[in-house]
């Protein structure tokens, strides 16, 4: 029992030595990513690489949703004769939780544990001292790019995974019911609201924030070896993910209270 | 080899350093000073702090005492605009090369030139400075190859030349031999002898090949127990008697 107490201390106290290292990462990248030199050229690379290349990936996702949802969801909702509301209820929940949410958790896996493994194998390799003695400063290279890279982009892939969805959704419909291109855009877009759009679009710049947050941290302070390059990209994806949905359950408290919706 | 130290400068002077980890010591009292135009070999056992000795003269390790001078500025007092600065006149080749595998030779190449255009005074094309390099090392065909497409002395040789790139007056090898086969290893000892004539650069060498430190030294330094157990020509240490000095020449 007292070796359980122990256990439980010290993972408390590993846990809080991490928090504080994260705050201490997140607070040297505000505090050096306004001072020049500025690495545009590489925060153009990362936005290419971190935003381009996962667009199949969160279109993909976010159409398969789109039909889904609206699939499953239409059976009940015609029960109760409300099958004309499918465009509000897709758009609303869409847009506010689950676009933002799922292109998140997705960006969290391919992003966050593609960032946190190079960086690993960057510093096992010696690659980021070598960029250190080569008078470069490897903070500013390769962590500010990469965090700003995927601030930017997570809101344009949610976007983007939002209307794939919406247009999964109204090809369901359309099979069913027939409904044209205009009158289902027209239905989503007569429901949504400044609440719920803007919000739901701020959240995601933090959610941004985070994965790059994590996947730079873990990835830049990896330990030696291949086993601390596997842990560093496992622990983006655990740590991202958490953080996440911690974010999200702040932005829809502090939604609320703006908002009253 | 012949080398009269006494006529030149000193731009490296380390002084009583002292470098541990948690608990564990690694340097304690540990001195050094290195001569314009020396070639100055450091050897000691594995875990001896020989790497750490050499990181900590180029700022990528802290130490907790002791003085570390090059061309008269303290490292531990620079600030980091002018420890980069400091860093261009300095090279520094990793015992796994270091290189940068998302990018080409060419790129490798140019990563640190771009960054430090006041060095070198032009810009507009860096191909010749790059070609340059490579043609030093023997390498100019492998330009826009990547990393992945190097052989192990290959990559040790590009390592080299994006040493060179910003023509530092000092270079730091750490364990420039280690890894490679016999051949690869004289090549490159002999590279190492040509830079030195060529450029007239100052270094420090850590290795445990006794045929690179022959090859090469210009003065040795043993590092045991995080001091200088002993210090002199090639020559003079190989007819120690002590066995501790005998060990490293077995």
């Amino acid at each position: 029992m007292k070796k359980y107490f122990e256990n439980l201390i010290e993972a408390v106290q590993n846990f809080l030595i991490e928090l504080g290292e994260i705050t201490y990462f997140a607070g040297r990248f505000f505090k050096e990513f306004l001072v020049p030199p500025y690495e545009l050229q590489e925060l153009l690379r990362q936005c290419f690489y971190i935003g381009y290349r996962s667009l199949f990936l969160v279109g993909t996702t976010g159409f398969i949703i789109g039909l889904v949802f609206t699939l499953q969801s239409r059976p009940t909702l015609e029960e109760f004769g409300a099958a004309s509301w499918i465009p509000s209820m897709v758009s609303v929940s869409i847009v506010r939780e689950i676009g933002p949410i799922i292109t998140a958790l997705i960006c969290a896996g391919k992003i966050g544990s593609g960032i946190g493994a190079e960086l690993g194998s960057m510093r096992v390799t010696e690659q980021i001292d070598a960029m250190e003695v080569s008078g470069t400063n490897p903070f500013k290279y390769l962590v500010i790019t990469r965090i700003l890279a995927t601030t930017l982009m997570l809101p344009l892939l949610v976007i983007f995974g939002d209307f794939l969805a919406i247009y999964g959704s109204y090809l369901v419909e359309s099979m069913k019911e027939n409904v044209s291109f205009q009158l289902y855009f027209n239905q989503v877009f007569s429901i949504l609201k400044f609440s719920d759009i803007v919000p739901a679009t701020i959240k995601t710049f933090f959610f941004g924030f985070a994965i790059g947050l994590i996947g730079c941290y873990k990835g830049y302070y990896c330990k030696k070896g291949t086993v601390g390059v596997g842990k560093a990209a496992n622990a983006a994806v655990v740590y991202t993910s958490m953080l996440l949905f911690v974010i999200d359950f702040i932005a829809v408290f502090v939604t609320n209270i703006f908002y009253d919706v | 080899m012949m080398y009269n130290m006494e006529k030149t400068e000193v731009i490296i002077k380390i002084e009583k350093l002292h470098k541990q980890f948690g608990t564990n010591v690694v340097l304690n009292g540990f001195d050094l000073e290195l001569h314009k135009g020396e070639n100055l070999v450091v050897m000691g056992k594995s875990g001896s702090g020989k790497s750490v000795m050499i990181k900590c003269i180029i700022g990528l390790e802290d130490y907790q005492g002791g003085s570390i001078k090059v061309a008269d500025k303290e490292i531990s007092e620079l600030d980091r605009k002018e420890l980069d600065e400091l860093r261009t006149d300095i090279g520094f080749l990793f015992q796994g090369s270091a290189l940068y595998d998302s990018m080409s030779v060419r790129e490798n190449l140019e990563f640190p030139l771009r960054r430090h255009p006041k060095k070198i005074g032009k810009l507009d094309d860096t191909t010749p400075l790059v070609l340059e390099a490579l043609e030093s090392v023997g390498l100019a065909h492998a330009i826009d190859l990547m990393p992945n497409e190097l052989s192990g002395g290959m990559k040790r040789r590009i390592a080299l030349a994006r040493t060179l790139i910003l023509k530092p007056t000092i270079i730091l090898y750490d364990e420039p031999t280690t890894g490679l086969d016999p051949i690869t290893s004289k090549e490159i000892i002999l590279l190492m002898q040509s830079i030195q004539q060529k450029y007239n650069t100052s270094s420090i060498i850590i290795t445990h090949d006794v045929d690179c430190a022959k090859a090469i030294a210009n003065r040795m330094i043993l590092l045991i127990d995080g001091k200088n157990y002993a210090e002199g020509t090639f020559e003079s240490l190989q007819a120690a008697t002590d066995p501790k000095i005998k060990a490293f020449f077995k």
